[in-house]
């Protein structure tokens, strides 16, 4: 068996560090907002429209990664102009994401019978299921980078953000540009699924945003703390899976990073719930639960 | 889709009548045409149900669960169909009751739902790596309509017929539950488990779905026609007999293109299904705003 001394002398280990770590702290934080805001389901349409955006790059023959960010990016904008408030009703995003994945699924059949496919045949179960062992010394670069620019946007936006997902109408009184944030979130939101799916691959990454944060939400109500958790439990998930996938090499890397946080997750509720003790958000949280019913 | 194309080379002439006659002469398109229209139906009741309910981040789970079902029925060696049913009903199950049992508002729920869909999807991911090919994967995740077989035929209009009668019964009830919950449960209807049970015949209408559209465009027949009729019309009879008509005239064209073209079936499906949504949007802010100015 591989032990993990020497995990880093390999260039390849080094790069899916470089840019796992800053990749999953941005997922943790962006998700610990989703979760907040009642938008994970967005963030399942945009891993979806990430899909269909590099596979229609390929079929044309543009860099993925122009095609991912242009693709998620404007699709956040859209689902943000679709709502009122910046957001969207779940039936319309619903409609209008499985619509450009069956466009992805086109794209993915003309790619795959033109002669460009015989360069990369396993590109769609790539995107897909990502390939973070596969980063080269610039693709993990850029996307360390990206992601570190994108954790300073979501930094500088958190406050008015927090104000406006915890009481838009208070907020909006108090001159917070209400729908603005949400359409910027939205594609903040967007630009940190398309660094997500080089990790962890388009379908996975809705686990990284989801599950850190939504442990986080369990354990603290203190809204800086949560997202410091959320994005310390997204950075632990990704730190373990993929020295779990070094030591036990039939593991891929995504499963194991999805296996980490879901298991964290998971046993996070065998801990009494920290959001118990404050009553008016549990006052909150019982009247969405009966009208959700 | 290859094996049509060279077998045959069909090709579509204005006839549409003789074009369905060309296509019907082949056992698999026959089945394919069989189980479409099963599973059209069942969407379109159960899809009708969920947009009501504003379900839809729960149906696309229990949907995507399907794929490690039947990536892992592959594994062991059981016809994936089974694995697809057993995967969903777990999913819905766990869906509806653990978010339940922690005592969480549904930020919790989705958060659950999500990660619940994620590690669904991670788990097939292992299994395809561990079976060793991802041959199979875009079959099993956009859909095909060349391997049905005849049992597979029956099986889902067995599953099909048990979830619309049970569907039939509770319609009145969950009609009212999902409209006002407070008011339902004020009048001693069983508001929670109409909930866990109408999540269960989600998984089966959606694990049903998914083996024609794949487990990731299965939206296409649940949400897609059930949305574009309750937009035209707010009569519960009216728009649920008009889902129906969409999703199985949307299964039946989506069937036909993608046997005289080389095009992939999840293609037609979602278009097809779309570009009525969109003209029935457009129809509806017209008329309302044409309402407005008189």
């Amino acid at each position: 068996m591989t032990s993990l001394a020497g995990i880093f002398a390999h260039p390849f280990m080094r790069y899916a560090f470089l840019a796992g770590v800053p990749v999953a702290a941005l997922a943790g934080l962006v998700g610990y907002f989703m979760v907040l805001r009642k938008q994970v389901f967005a963030a399942d349409a945009l891993s979806h429209v990430a899909f269909s955006a590099v596979v229609t790059a390929l079929a044309f023959g543009v860099d993925p990664r122009l095609g991912l960010f242009v693709g998620t990016v404007s699709f956040g904008a859209v689902l943000g102009l679709l709502g009122t408030r910046g957001r969207a009703d779940d039936v319309v995003v619903g409609a209008v994401f499985v619509w450009i994945l069956g466009l992805g699924v086109l794209a993915l059949s003309l790619y795959q019978s033109s002669a460009r496919s015989s360069a990369d045949g396993a590109a769609g179960v790539n995107v897909l299921f990502g390939s973070v062992f596969g980063l080269s010394a610039t693709q993990a670069t850029v996307a360390a980078a990206v992601a570190t620019v994108l954790l300073v946007a979501m930094a500088l936006v958190a406050r008015p953000l927090l104000f406006a997902s915890l009481d838009e109408a208070v907020a909006a009184a108090r001159g917070v540009p209400v729908r603005a944030l949400g359409i910027g979130f939205l594609c903040l939101v967007g630009a940190s699924v398309a660094e997500a799916t080089q990790a962890v691959g388009a379908l996975l990454l809705l686990g990284l945003l989801a599950a850190p944060a939504g442990t986080a939400h369990r354990l603290t109500d203190r809204p800086y703390r949560a997202m410091a958790a959320s994005a310390a439990l997204s950075t632990l998930a990704m730190v373990v899976g993929l020295g779990a996938s070094y030591l036990w090499p039939t593991l891929p890397p995504s499963f194991a990073i999805l296996a980490v946080s879901t298991a964290v997750y998971a046993a996070s509720f065998a801990v009494p719930s920290g959001s118990a003790d404050s009553k008016p958000r549990r006052r909150r949280a019982q009247t969405r639960r009966t009208s959700t019913l | 889709m290859v094996i049509a194309a060279s077998a045959v080379d069909p090709a579509l002439t204005w006839n549409l009548l003789a074009d369905v006659r060309a296509a019907l002469q082949y056992p698999f398109m026959v089945n394919a045409f069989r189980a479409g229209t099963v599973v059209a139906v069942l969407s379109a009741a159960v899809g009708w149900f969920m947009v009501l309910r504003r379900q839809v981040f729960a149906g696309h789970t229990l949907a995507v669960v399907g794929f490690p079902g039947a990536a892992g029925a592959v594994l062991v060696g059981v016809s994936a169909g089974y694995g697809l049913f057993a995967f969903a009903v777990a999913a819905a199950v766990t869906i509806a009751l653990v978010p339940a049992a922690a005592g969480v508002g549904s930020g919790q729920e989705s958060a659950v739902t999500g990660t619940v869909q994620a590690f669904a999807l991670a788990c097939g991911f292992l299994f395809l790596s561990l079976y060793g090919g991802f041959e199979g994967a875009y079959a099993l995740l956009f859909g095909s309509f060349l391997g049905i077989t005849e049992h597979q035929v029956w099986v889902l209009l067995a599953v099909a017929a048990t979830a619309l009668a049970i569907l039939t019964a509770m319609a009145r009830p969950l009609l009212f539950a999902s409209v006002d919950p407070a008011v339902a449960a004020a009048r001693g209807v069983r508001v929670r488990a109409l909930s866990v049970g109408f999540l269960v015949l989600l998984g089966l209408a959606a694990a049903s779905v998914a083996q024609i559209t794949g487990t990731l465009l299965v939206f296409a027949l649940l949400v897609v026609p059930a949305a574009t009729a309750q937009t035209l019309t707010a009569r519960p009879v009216a728009s649920l007999a008009l889902a129906v008509i969409l999703a199985v005239t949307v299964t039946w064209a989506a069937l036909l293109g993608g046997y005289y073209s080389s095009y992939p079936i999840g293609f037609y499906l979602t278009t097809f299904s779309f570009i009525p949504y969109v003209a029935a949007g457009v129809w509806t802010r017209a008329r309302r705003s044409a309402a407005g100015a008189r």
